[in-house]
């Protein structure tokens, strides 16, 4: 299967792309009033006669580079707060600012001038223009910006190219299948060339291939373009695959914004938590957010005698062995450390095994259950330079999927069984004492009391 | 109790006064009218008039295709053999000139209504006025600021049919969808681009639905036209209810019932037409002429894999 692997936000940079600062939008007959109620500390409920409160209170940033999700139930306001990024509504309190340009509370003529450098947008129903060649409608933020025709056909050919649509410019949008059609709109979007692209549930009416064949072209496109994107949906497992963080919205208020991995494995409430319980965690889930302190692991400086001792303590009949700066070297059993040790041989390195089953900190779930079946030790994490950062046992793997905690504390489960009985391994020690290295160099492991349950029979 | 509000005689005051301060205003229109009228009806009535049903019959070739060229030649022919010919381009002329100006009104006042909510607001009862009232009583006012003739019977006969034309475009432009509409907002366009780009071509059969309600309109007022002397079918109608005369009444009745029928097929594909004439048209502007045929078959080559949809 293809590789969901994405480093999470790696375009994201630290310029920030748009600002919202205390969001108020009130639909009624006296808004402004409202407003000052909610701040007073009223509840929507309670004003519901006097006017819909849809946005209250929104603050946060967007940086440039980043998809950013606003995900909540139908009636939340999130297309009310992604209309007011663009001033298609004027907030009744507070401001919008994109790359520092303000967007609230200014003249029309300046709101357009805006519209057409800096932001741009893709909307649920396509909203193609029908008398309109395909080419026609990809050129006409083009043409509104006023580029000359043969400069804006060419940039709009590129762009209709780019998202598959080569030998359809001269269709009429009511001659393609809605994933075509909403191609199009991304490619009105993307023809514009601004930086920021406002997409309200852009997705929401394609079938689900498509979507999903969508999802990932977006995904593609903004590595490539290195666009800002807001994002809305409904559906929770897309702001996990899209969202480099999620804004979530209730009745209104913006309950939380975090991660993806922050969202589903510490939600900030109730409702949150009742939110994501549905979504495809393997498919969310990174190996980073689930991974622990990996326990059993053993220097390779150290001697084979240290080596076997820790393992004995540990109960364990492998464990990761780790060089400089813990860059993991490979792994060492029982079995072969005490013939070793009998044997009286000092170099620990000669029986390192170089297949631990490895996988990075960005790479999900769903990429961890072969190599999780295939090894007997728990699944190494190692990022792009090999350092060992943690490790993920089946236990907690099958734990972080069904989303029970995996913290027992006062269970001290071993890893992986010892195939070697402790009272062998201590005799052995005791034998071969004084024989080889005697410095009992410090066991490297960092187990942390009670950190996490271990995988114990079942392995 | 005796009491009666004397509505009646404000009108009359009203008139009378806009006669008193207008009158020179209200005889430019009646100048700007009646040229109007002429050229209109020197164009239909000086060719023979196997020239003009060969014309219509053209139009309607391309309008709709052979049958309603057929018709039109048939129906027309029917005018000529029942010798209401002369009378028919009059009524045809009043029609036309009424009706343009109508819908040259109607449609700024529609666009005006689609986009203020106050507008509307204000359109509406004195639309419902407008086409409620019975169509005699702007005979009256009219006769006595443009005297008698053709003038007063084209401007009774705009005052008419003005609404259809107005609440049309309104509904038209009402009704094109938000989305799209929002989705010129979000690009930078201007609300007249919008308007231009968006809102008229997508409102395009509504309003012409409504150009072709008006021109309708137009032709049941070609009747009571002929009450002040406008001519035409109206005035053998007229003059045949006056003496009793069945015969000459139905062949100029069935002369208004047949350009009826010719000018409700010719509008009423237009808004249909236009359409297909985007259609053809944008490929053409599309690239320059040399690289179009090529493009087409590229176009149809790569179909199967730019398709993953
Ligand atoms: N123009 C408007 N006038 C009055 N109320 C409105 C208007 N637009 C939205 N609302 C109300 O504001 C609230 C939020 O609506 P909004 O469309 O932002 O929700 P949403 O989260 O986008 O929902 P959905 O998922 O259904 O699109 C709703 O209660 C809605 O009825
Ligand atoms: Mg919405």
């Amino acid at each position: 299967m293809p590789l969901l692997l994405r480093a999470l936000g790696e375009n994201v940079t630290n310029t920030v792309a748009v600002e919202v600062n205390n969001v108020y939008k009130v639909f009624g007959k006296r808004p402004r009033d409202v407003v000052k109620r909610l701040k007073a500390g009223a509840t929507r409920n309670e004003l519901s006669s006097q006017g819909t409160a849809a946005v209250i209170d929104a603050s946060f940033e967007v940086r440039k580079g980043e998809i950013f999700v606003v995900m909540g139930l139908s009636g939340s306001g999130k297309s009310t707060l992604i209309r007011m990024l663009n001033g298609l509504l004027e907030p009744t309190s507070g401001s919008v600012a994109v790359y520092g340009s303000p967007v609230s509370g200014i003249p029309a003529k300046q709101l357009r001038e805006v519209r057409r450098s800096k932001i741009s947008m893709v909307f649920q129903h396509f909203a193609l223009l029908p008398h309109r060649t395909v080419l026609d409608n990809a050129a006409y933020a083009l043409e509104v910006q006023g580029v000359p025709v043969a400069e804006r056909r060419e940039r709009a050919q590129k762009v209709v190219s780019r998202v598959g649509l080569a030998g359809w410019e001269n269709k009429l949008p009511g001659e393609l299948s809605g994933g075509m059609q909403q191609r199009v709109g991304l490619a009105r979007a993307l023809a514009a060339d601004t930086d920021v692209l406002l997409m309200d549930e852009a997705f929401s009416a394609l079938d689900p291939l498509i979507r999903r064949e969508m999802q990932e072209q977006l995904v593609d496109l903004q590595h490539e373009l290195g666009k800002t994107i807001i994002f809305i949906t409904h559906d929770l497992n897309e702001a996990m695959f899209l969202g480099d963080r999620i804004a979530v919205m209730r009745d209104g208020r913006v309950v939380q914004v975090g991660t993806p991995d922050e969202i589903l494995t510490d939600p900030a409430n109730d409702y949150v938590a009742q939110f994501v319980q549905d979504v495809d965690r393997a498919r969310v889930l990174t190996a980073a957010s689930v991974m622990e302190p990996a326990r059993s692991v053993v220097s390779g400086s150290a001697g084979p005698r240290a080596a076997l001792r820790s393992m004995r303590d540990l109960q364990t009949s492998a464990a990761f062995v780790v060089g400089n700066g813990r860059k993991l070297l490979g792994v060492v059993h029982d079995r072969d450390l005490l013939k070793h040790v009998k044997a009286g041989n000092p170099d620990l390195m000669a029986i390192v095994r170089n297949d631990p089953a490895t996988v990075g900190p960005d790479q999900y779930l769903v990429d961890l259950f072969e190599p999780a079946a295939e090894s007997q030790l728990p699944v190494a994490v190692v990022d792009d330079k090999g350092r060992l950062l943690g490790a993920i046992p089946r236990v907690t793997l099958l734990a972080a999927l069904a989303n029970v905690p995996t913290t027992t504390g006062e269970n001290q489960v071993i890893e992986t069984p010892a195939t070697v009985a402790v009272e062998i391994i201590t005799q052995t020690l005791r034998e071969t004492a004084g024989l080889t290295d005697e410095t009992e160099a410090p066991k490297v492991t960092t187990a942390d009391e009670g950190s996490a349950a271990r995988e114990g029979s079942l392995a | 109790m005796d009491f009666r509000l004397p509505v009646g005689q404000w009108v009359e005051g009203f008139v009378e006064i806009l006669t008193d301060t207008l009158q020179p205003v209200f005889d430019v229109l009646r100048a700007i009218f009646l040229g109007l009228y002429d050229v209109v009806n020197l164009v239909l009535v000086s060719p023979p008039f196997w020239i003009i049903i060969l014309a219509f019959a053209v139009l309607g070739f391309f309008a709709k295709g052979w049958k309603l060229a057929v018709g039109i030649v048939v129906g027309f022919g029917l005018i000529v053999a029942v010798d209401q010919w002369d009378n028919a381009m009059d009524s045809l002329s009043l029609v036309l000139v009424a009706s343009v100006i109508a819908v040259l009104v109607s449609v700024p006042l529609g666009i005006l209504g689609a986009s203020s909510g106050t507008a509307s607001r204000i359109l509406r009862p004195i639309l419902d006025f407008l086409q409620t009232m019975p169509a005699f009583v702007y005979l009256i006012p009219a006769l006595i600021l443009f005297r008698v003739g053709v003038v007063p019977g084209i401007v009774a006969t705009i005052l008419f049919a003005l609404a259809p034309g107005v609440r049309l475009t309104e509904l038209g432009i009402r009704g094109v969808d938000k989305e799209v509409v929002e989705a010129g907002h979000a690009f930078g366009s201007s609300p007249f681009r919008i308007l231009r780009q968006i809102q008229l071509p997508l409102a395009m059969p509504s309003i012409m639905a409504g150009v072709n309600q008006v021109i309708m309109l137009s032709l049941s007022m070609v009747v009571i036209a002929g009450m002040v002397g406008a001519g035409g079918l109206g005035g053998d109608v007229v003059a045949s209810l006056n003496r009793i005369d069945i015969g000459l009444g139905f062949e100029a009745g069935l002369s208004v019932v047949i350009l009826a029928i010719v000018l409700d097929r010719l509008t009423a594909s237009l808004g249909t037409r236009t359409k297909r004439i985007s259609k053809t048209d944008v490929p053409a502007i599309a690239a320059d002429a040399a690289s179009v045929s090529q493009k087409d078959e590229q176009a149809t080559a790569r179909a199967p894999q730019g398709a993953p949809a």
